[in-house]
């Protein structure tokens, strides 16, 4: 099973640093999300794409978790090299994640 | 009198949007007011280079399109426009839209530009560090176009009680654009931090536009949204204390669900607990949403507590050259082309000893968004595009060129060679003391 399945996203960017929100469908997938989508996960799916750090916050009241990701643009909107700049389609990318829900 | 409920609706989420929603919103929507956002990163910076060639420009470029087709029916349905298309130049777009009201036939019609943001000659090179590389900014002393700090809502109050009837801002922070209507209109206290707080959520919820109303949202059958085509742009309706509702018109595609409102919220935020703005460091972590109908969303639970005094000021500067070439490959060795075209680039720039600060080979079909584990696609057609960064704009012209002589001197049956340079704009931002920069106003009137 991928992240598609429990889960829908969306980018943001500022400078460097991306968000990407990773919102149940279902609130009641929200502990399998918050228990599988972790941040070592993440940045180990996510590989060289994202250079700096991954931090996850957790907003219960959403049933989301939005995760902050530091040096995942080359440089930043403005001067970056990508085809996506702002690290827009990252969101997409992150749902193709596989998560195993029997774990 | 207080009025017991206003109505904001939101015209523009970036600089090129779509001016029909803003036209139907003013005509149909009940409005008080319209705001349109129009001001990203960078922008700003583009404008000031525009301004330094011609004193009269650097404001938004579709400044006069938009005022052409929504003046007449916000005078005639008594909406107040409030825009940061002032850009670099608010005074120069006040101006021309007083020059513009009175082409149109409307008569007495206040403008007020808000600046002040332009901080420029205030940096102080000796201490200041990027926030985002940590390099100083002496660094890039001699290169820096524009320094803007993101203004709070004092500037646009000042021209509202000033009665103004359009305004036009340079730098402000989004949500502040929509949080100074509702401080204005119900008399929140600039230090009632969970009303600013909660003021602050319904801008950002807003900011850009279509996002809220199902814009950027659709995908397969878990994510079905209506009548792309003709997307609505959202309303939020607030009372004195806070509470609202975002909705959008009945006829209009899109649909506000919580799911739209979801992404939305969390949209470009890092801790959902601390939203930095230059009036209340906003905590969006409590909020709930509820349908109350359909298309009809209340928000809940924001709140937020005091700021840090300090104004986020962005940077831009000029930075080198961007190169961006590219060709195509087809048929069922595409993908071996490319990358033998890939290699003969590489010794290329070898041989000719062509420095790039910064180079990226993408394959566009397979690898160009995400590089990891593309290794066993297969498209029947794929494009190569080669982006480097250069110091001068001669080294970005030279590799462009490498590129494009693949035609002749590279692997079979390469087409559709594109290419082009530009000079980077770089945008980093730093801190300054918020009390080191005050808002200026001046009035047209047609």
């Amino acid at each position: 099973m991928t992240l598609k399945e429990l889960a829908h996203s969306r980018t943001g960017d500022k400078g460097d640093t991306i968000n990407i929100s990773v919102i149940a469908y279902d609130e009641k997938d929200y502990p399998i999300i918050q228990k599988l989508v972790t941040t070592a996960q993440v940045k180990k799916f996510l590989g060289n794409t994202v250079q700096g750090e991954i931090r996850r916050y957790d907003v219960p009241s959403l049933g989301a978790l939005n995760f902050v990701m530091q040096k995942a643009l080359r440089g930043g909107v403005t001067c970056s090299l990508r085809l996506d700049k702002h690290g827009k389609t990252l969101s997409s990318i992150l749902l193709e994640m596989p998560i195993d829900s029997n774990n | 009198m207080q009025k017991k409920a206003v109505r904001i609706g939101s015209g523009a989420g970036y600089s090129g949007d779509r001016i029909e929603p803003a036209v139907d919103l003013i005509n149909k929507g009940n409005l008080d007011y319209i705001i349109f956002e129009c001001l990203a990163e960078r922008t700003i910076a583009l404008a000031q280079l525009q301004r330094s060639k011609n004193p009269d420009l650097g404001y938004d470029p579709l400044l006069e399109h938009r005022m052409r087709a929504c003046l007449p029916i916000c005078i005639e349905k008594k909406v107040k426009l409030i825009s940061n298309m002032g850009a670099a130049n608010p005074i120069a777009a006040a101006r021309r839209t007083a020059t513009l009201a009175k082409e149109l036939g409307l008569k007495k019609i206040k403008i007020a530009a808000v600046f002040g943001d332009d901080v420029k000659s205030m940096l102080d090179y000796r201490s200041q560090t990027f926030l985002e590389s940590g390099d100083p900014l002496s660094g890039v002393a001699d290169k820096i176009i524009s320094a803007n700090a993101y203004l709070g809502v004092a500037g646009i109050l000042t021209a509202l009680k000033g009665g103004a009837d359009i305004i036009l801002t340079g730098r402000v922070a989004d949500p502040a654009l929509f949080l100074a209507t509702m401080v204005h209109e119900f008399g929140w206290s600039l230090d009632n931090y969970p009303l600013l707080g909660t003021g602050t959520a319904l801008g950002h919820l807003m900011e850009c536009a279509g996002q809220v109303c199902g814009g950027y949202f659709a995908d397969g059958a878990n994510k079905i949204v209506p009548d792309l085509g003709n997307l609505g742009f959202p309303i939020a309706e607030v009372t004195a204390d806070g509470s609202f509702y975002i909705t959008k018109l009945k006829d209009s595609g899109g649909m506000v669900t919580m799911g739209t409102c979801k992404e939305q919220l969390l949209y470009e935020v890092h801790d959902p607990s601390e939203y930095l703005t230059p009036d209340v460091i906003a905590d969006f972590s409590g909020i709930t949403f509820q349908v109350l109908e359909k298309d009809k969303v209340q928000v809940s639970g924001a709140t937020g507590k005091p700021l840090t005094g300090k104004l986020k000021v962005s940077i831009g500067y000029r930075d080198g050259y961007s190169a961006d070439a590219q060709i195509s490959y087809g048929g069922s060795s595409a993908i071996q082309r490319a990358n033998m075209a890939i290699d003969i680039i590489r010794q290329r720039l070898k041989v000719r000893d062509l420095k790039t600060a910064d180079i990226l080979f993408d394959l566009i079909g397979v690898n160009s968004l995400f590089k990891e584990g593309t290794s066993n696609i297969h498209p029947q057609e794929v494009r190569l595009r080669v982006a480097a960064k250069t110091r001068t704009r001669e080294e970005a012209e030279e590799l462009v060129n490498e590129v494009e002589t693949l035609y002749t001197n590279g692997p079979a049956a390469g087409g559709g060679v594109s290419r082009s340079v530009t000079e980077i704009i770089a945008v980093q931002s730093i801190l300054i003391d918020g009390d080191k920069v005050t808002p200026k106003i001046a009035y047209f009137e047609s």
